[in-house]
């Protein structure tokens, strides 16, 4: 039982920081019809920028304070205007493909002037255990899940409880309707992309430190939040936070109780089945277009 | 033709001119160069294939920063019998696919001898392009079956599977008095090679195996391996992983709360993994080949001297491809020749000795199959510092 509880912890903590890479997802696709496929990346350099900066003998909270700054102009406003404002015209598949080609430009361009060797990176919770229900679980793991859930429900707050959430919430569902009633949706769109910079920044200081700084580390990260996305529904927000928990949950049970060796193979069987018998996600709803 | 204008001491007058002039010049520039062999000798050329990214990248960059430290270092003191050492590297991104046609493409430039690569998995599928280039192969990979097929232009750096893991398995046995062990094995020919080598040899000394997992090259979450481990109730925990997913799993095991004694090999317990791991590296035993933290003053220097240049303290992989190059400068001498058939048959059954070659750091014995007898030490991590807990002797 004691195992069970752990697995299920440890498995909501990885799945909760899916989650939170998969609501970035979501939020682009619904503000500007971006599929950014250099999801995982946008995780994986945060920590370098903050290494980068905790180089230069600053402290940890100043370098992680600076870490966000930057992803908010880098990940954020250059993001959108230089690559998705340009290349969203010609329409959305030749988007996608940009933001592949980013994700390679980003892993090359971190082992070219970091290097491609792992970096230790440090946590900002502490290492220990705690005693829940009479069984030693890791602090690192219930910190990680508190951590998460607290983010997404300040993302929560933001979208549902505020005006300037309500008013990206109208520029999601329509934006020429938005427009018209004088919501500024341009503004809202860049706002999408700052809340994503944000997100990607946290996560990667969740993640960080258990899968270390490395070029490579966001092609397991962005492949797990897009399969998460799916799962969920990618129309929706909180679809986005039932795949992403599903899926951490699900890989580390099938990997203790099925086997280590197809671990890998789990998520996809789970993406298949959503495909097959429900397109729209679990929670998302189903969105028509016009070709 | 005008006449020559350096001779007149006149002026140039036309480009025409110009350009003769400079010809002739370089024709005599040249004849020059070609009269004077022993000054301008043909550079010795050594071609590296190693994982300079991907998983295996701390392997890869230790063992090419190790090989540009000696290459320099020989090539300040005049080279090797008076010619300088010109090395190459290429990029195996970690996967033996991309290793092979680097090594393909590096033997058609006719290298004296090929380095690398590191991963036993890239040796396996490069080392009979090597036999039939007929172009001695000095290695990092450590799989046992690498060295019994026969191949007579493949070396080693350090030692195989089958020479350390009868001393792992023993000290499980004997010293921590184990009677269970789990074991955490990567699935590669690096990591099943030895997984192999220890079941069987555990199985000799009846320790049970309670539990053997198997986990991927490159994987990030080691949360269900560890709860597997910690179901299993053993009296030690083999880790036997590559560096950056050794790092990963001494931190889950250490989340988890796994306090039985973790033993491993040098992957587990080398400088880089230290580095990475953290707090959850102390108390990881393992054994050796190499390591900076020998007490043998030849490796201390080589260590300051790496420091130095690089910044950072080198694993053993740093010391395998310093190593690697040393081979080359003490086979080539005693032959007097640079000649590639003759260094694999000049090597088998060679000693170099540290006294002769101060370079090659500890006496070294290459056996018949490319194998190689030398010192080993056993080892803990205490306070984030490699501890030798014993010197195992050279065996001949």
């Amino acid at each position: 039982m004691s195992n069970f509880i752990n697995l299920l912890i440890a498995g909501l903590a990885t799945g909760a920081i899916y989650a939170i890479i998969a609501i970035g997802f979501t939020l682009l696709w619904q503000t500007s019809q971006t599929i950014n496929f250099a999801q995982g990346e946008f995780v994986m350099v945060p920590a370098f920028f903050i290494l980068a900066v905790l180089n230069l003998g600053v402290p940890f909270w100043l370098a992680i304070l600076a870490g966000f700054a930057i992803s908010a102009v880098v990940l954020g406003v250059l993001f959108k205007k230089m690559l998705v404002d340009p290349m969203l015209r010609h329409g959305v598949l030749p988007l996608a493909i940009a933001t592949m080609a980013l994700s390679i430009a980003m892993k090359e361009s971190v082992k070219e002037f970091y290097s491609a060797e792992a970096q230790p990176f440090p946590s900002i919770i502490p290492a220990g255990s705690i005693d829940i229900f009479g069984v030693a679980v890791s602090l690192q793991s219930v910190g990680v899940l508190v951590a998460a859930i607290a983010g997404v429900i300040v993302l929560n707050l933001l979208l549902n409880g505020t005006s300037l959430g309500h008013q990206m919430q109208a520029t999601a569902q329509n934006p020429s309707v938005a427009r018209i009633i004088g919501i500024p949706v341009e503004r809202m769109i860049m706002l999408t992309f700052l809340i994503n910079a944000a997100l990607v920044t946290f996560a990667a200081l969740l993640v960080t430190p258990i899968y270390l700084a490395k070029f490579s580390s966001g092609e397991v990260l962005g492949l797990s939040a897009f399969i998460a996305a799916i799962v969920g529904g990618f129309n929706q927000v909180r679809g986005a936070i039932v795949g992403g928990l599903l899926l951490g949950v699900v890989d580390n049970l099938a990997a203790a109780y099925v086997s280590t060796q197809y671990r890998g193979a789990f998520p996809l069987l789970l993406l298949i089945v959503i495909i097959l018998f429900r397109p729209e996600g679990l929670v998302g709803r189903t969105e028509e277009r016009k070709v | 033709m005008s006449a020559n204008p350096l001779a007149k001491g006149g002026p140039i007058k036309t480009r025409e001119e110009k350009i003769v002039t400079i010809m002739r010049l370089s024709a005599m520039a040249v004849a020059i160069l070609l009269a004077s062999p022993a000054v301008f000798a043909e550079d010795i050329k050594l071609a590296n294939v190693a994982e300079l990214s991907g998983s295996g990248a701390t392997v890869g960059t230790n063992w090419k920063n190790g090989i540009d430290m000696a290459v320099d270092e020989i090539n300040a003191k005049g080279g090797v019998l008076s010619r300088k050492l010109v090395v190459t590297h290429a990029d195996s991104q970690s996967n033996p696919g991309v290793a092979r046609a680097q090594v393909q493409k590096a033997l058609d430039d006719e290298p004296y001898v090929l380095l690398g690569p590191g991963y036993s998995g890239s040796v396996k599928v490069t080392a009979s392009l090597a036999e039939q280039a007929e172009i001695p192969e000095i290695m990092g990979g450590e799989a046992a079956e690498l060295t019994k097929q026969g191949y007579k232009y493949l070396f080693r750096t350090s030692f195989g599977q089958q020479s350390t893991m009868p001393k792992v398995a023993k000290y499980i046995a004997d010293d921590l008095k184990a009677k269970s062990v789990a074991l955490m094995w990567v699935n590669n020919d690096f990591g099943k090679g030895g997984r192999d080598v220890i079941f069987a040899e555990l199985q000799k000394h009846t320790v049970k195996i309670v539990a053997d997992l198997s986990s991927e090259a490159g994987q990030a979450d080691f949360a269900a391996d560890v709860a597997k481990v910690k179901a299993a109730n053993p009296d030690v925990v083999f880790v036997y992983l590559n560096e950056e997913e050794s790092a990963r799993a001494l931190k889950e095991l250490k989340r988890q709360g796994v306090n039985v004694p973790l033993m491993g090999e040098t992957t587990l317990i080398g400088q880089k993994v230290i580095d990475l791991a953290g707090e959850a590296a102390n108390g990881a035993r393992g054994h050796v080949g190499l390591t900076t933290d020998a007490p043998i003053e030849s490796i201390k220097a080589f260590r300051e001297r790496f420091v130095k240049r690089y910044n950072y303290v080198p694993d053993h992989n740093g010391i395998k491809g310093y190593l690697s190059v040393y081979v080359v400068k003490a086979v080539t001498e005693k032959m007097g020749k640079v000649d590639s058939k003759e260094f694999a048959k000049t090597l088998h059954g060679m000693t170099i000795s540290a006294a002769s070659e101060p370079g090659i750091l500890m006496d070294v014995t290459y056996s018949d199959t490319g194998d190689i007898d030398r010192q080993g030490f056993l080892v803990e991590v205490v306070n984030g510092k490699q501890v030798i807990k014993q010197v195992l002797p050279k065996l001949n």
